[in-house]
């Protein structure tokens, strides 16, 4: 056993200096431009420039009255909390039909190429940015928009639907459509790696396609779910483009905050409510960590 | 236990687009037998034995299990069990899970599903491992806590695909006494894949020896391995030289011929030692001549001390009219 050991160990660089190239560009940039928001959330400002002093006034002017206010919720509050209802709600659905056609492609589609084709053509809306697809739903979604002609001349309504364009619905749409990609990839992947014979065991005990599904494949997912999941809110969380070309600037968010802030040139409490969101995010995330242990299913 | 049941193919095919992987078997498994179905990768012998289990369809043919036309249920209807290769158990599930699967597919309570896996556990000796999961066990251990899984539907036949191979070759030979000794104790017909001639020889009631998708011959062991029906399954069994004759082919067995000096007039034909190889109780010679390649002879130590030979040597061989056993021509 020693003796086969030894040249093994002694082959090659070092395992830290391996990880060292991408240690670096991750440290260079990641964690010092971290370190600087981390520092420049604690320092003072006025109209006109930083102050390098340590301070928590962008923090306390952030949270301010939201004591006091109890039990009606302060804006920073507020938000988080309409931000977490979006969260949840493009959570449910990126996660119900991710799933839905991450199982269509990984178990009904038998060919492996026919399965490669129509997992790139999931690809293809990626090959236009994010803001053109969510403008290319205003003249679908808007007052004169398709949707409303169709439904006026149905004479199913009498007058253009509102709330389809500029509002929650419309928020909500775009998320589901330009995030469910990521739930697609993570959770066809899982499924991917489900060993073929473990449904026919199941289907050898009698399971029929449903506890199939509840008792095997879903179970056997959960990293991809997991991972989809750590995707989608975090970017749902932190974003704040969709919520103004979609929400017509009438919704707000916790990325909106701190784009509000970058755009009133206050560095300081700009950098504190991005400390904030990193903070509430990495919560969710532990969560979800203490229900699947990634780490152990990678 | 479950009332057993003997099970019968009749003119069973199974067609893929083109090709024929089995053609028109007809088999008969008595109700208390132990099946080997044998032959080369790429026989038939697994499409057969998912064919049976209800995994794969049929595409001429029936299946009967006792009596009973089971050709187009579902596996879990036909009273069949499968202990698939590799084992397949629950990598989320432990043991007691694992084992519990089918019952919680019944809707079989928790309590009382679990009370009946720990049974089957302590059937195959691995109630100390029940809460830990697959990924926590040997290879051994896994293929008891397959054979308990299986077990616990009260199968009236259990099917099992290639369960030794995944084993290291000591563990194979304990486990299969243990399927033995299980076989014997539930009293059920078990058919068992396999391409190890040793396994099927060791364990089976009746040897099927499959090949090209036709069954070559089915008999107890030691009609297939004293009266191999064909060349094929004279060379796929092993210890047989397969020799041309005038009179046709013929099968002697390894451990039948003697070796004797080239020009005695015992020999009937003169070969060269190709190679000599110690197997412990016996020697194993492999001889080229007359025409034929892959001779041996299986001589035993004290033989072997009393003419030692060498690779290149010239010796001839000789074997008694008794053992000459004459094949049909090859299909």
């Amino acid at each position: 056993m020693a003796t086969s050991r030894a040249p093994l160990e002694s082959q090659g660089l070092p395992g830290w200096l391996q990880a060292m190239p991408f240690g670096l560009v991750f440290a260079a940039f990641f964690v010092l431009p971290l370190c600087f928001v981390i520092m420049v959330s604690f320092w003072d400002y006025n109209e006109y420039e930083m102050i390098p002093a340590f301070t928590t006034r962008s923090y306390t002017e952030s949270f301010e009255g939201c004591l006091a206010d109890l039990p009606n919720l302060c804006t920073m509050l507020a938000t988080y909390l309409s931000t977490a209802k979006f969260c949840l709600i493009v959570w449910a659905l990126t996660l119900s039909i991710g799933f839905t056609v991450a199982y269509f492609l990984a178990f009904y589609v038998r060919s492996a190429t026919t399965q490669m084709v129509l997992f790139l053509v999931c690809t293809i809306p990626f090959w236009t940015s994010n803001v053109i697809r969510m403008i290319s739903w205003i003249p679908l979604l808007g007052r004169n928009g398709l949707v409303n002609q169709l439904l006026m001349s149905a004479h199913l309504v009498n007058a253009p639907v509102e709330w389809l364009l500029y509002s929650q619905f419309s928020v909500a749409l775009a998320f589901v459509h330009l995030f469910t990609f990521f739930m697609v990839a993570p959770i066809f992947n899982s499924m991917m790696r489900i060993d073929r014979r473990l449904i026919e065991a199941a289907y050898d005990s009698g399971a029929s396609a449903w506890q199939m599904l509840t008792n095997v494949i879903m179970p056997l997912s959960k990293p991809g779910i997991a991972i989809g999941s750590i995707f989608v809110i975090t970017i749902v969380m932190g974003d704040y483009i969709t919520f103004s070309v979609m929400g017509g600037g009438q919704i707000a968010s916790a990325g909106k905050i701190v784009a509000t802030r970058l755009d009133a040139l206050q560095f300081p409490p700009a950098a504190a409510s991005a400390v904030i969101l990193l903070v509430a995010t990495m919560v969710i995330i532990g969560v979800l960590n203490r229900i699947v242990d990634i780490r152990k299913e990678l | 236990m479950a009332q057993s049941a003997n099970l019968e193919l009749v003119h069973v095919s199974k067609r893929y687009g083109a090709t024929l992987a089995v053609e028109a078997i007809d088999l008969k498994v008595p109700a208390d037998a132990y099946c080997c179905l044998l032959g080369p990768s790429g026989c038939g012998k697994t499409s057969t034995l998912r064919m049976i289990a209800g995994h794969e369809g049929v595409s001429e043919g029936d299946i009967l299990i006792g009596g009973a036309n089971v050709t187009d249920l579902p596996p879990a209807k036909r009273g069949t069990a499968m202990m698939f290769q590799s084992y397949a158990l629950f990598p989320h599930l432990n043991c007691v899970d694992n084992v519990a699967f089918s019952q919680k597919m019944r809707g079989v309570e928790k309590a009382k599903r679990r009370a009946q896996a720990m049974e089957f556990l302590e059937l195959v000796a691995m109630t100390p491992f029940a809460q830990r999961v697959p990924a926590q066990l040997s290879g051994g251990q896994q293929q008891r806590v397959a054979l308990a899984r299986a077990l616990i539907t009260h199968p009236q036949i259990l099917l099992l695909d290639e369960p030794l191979s995944a084993l290291d070759p000591f563990l194979r030979v304990r486990m299969r006494a243990e399927l033995r000794r299980l076989q014997r104790r539930l009293g059920i017909p078990f058919v068992h894949v396999t391409h190890g001639q040793d396994e099927a020889l060791a364990l089976a009631d009746l040897v099927v020896v499959m090949n090209k998708g036709k069954i070559e011959q089915a008999g107890s062991a030691l009609e297939v391995f004293e009266k191999p029906a064909s060349e094929f399954v004279a060379r796929f069994l092993g210890g047989h030289n397969v020799i041309e004759t005038p009179a046709g082919m013929i099968a002697v067995r390894a451990d039948r011929v003697k070796l004797v000096p080239e020009l005695s007039n015992l020999s009937r034909f003169g070969a060269a030692v190709a190679s000599v190889e110690y197997q412990g109780a016996s020697y194993h010679v492999g001889l080229e001549g007359g025409g034929a390649r892959d001779l041996s002879a299986i001589l035993n130590d004290a033989e072997f001390a009393a003419t030692p030979l060498a690779v290149g040597d010239r010796i001839g061989l000789a074997w008694r009219d008794e053992d000459i056993h004459p094949l049909s021509p090859a299909s």
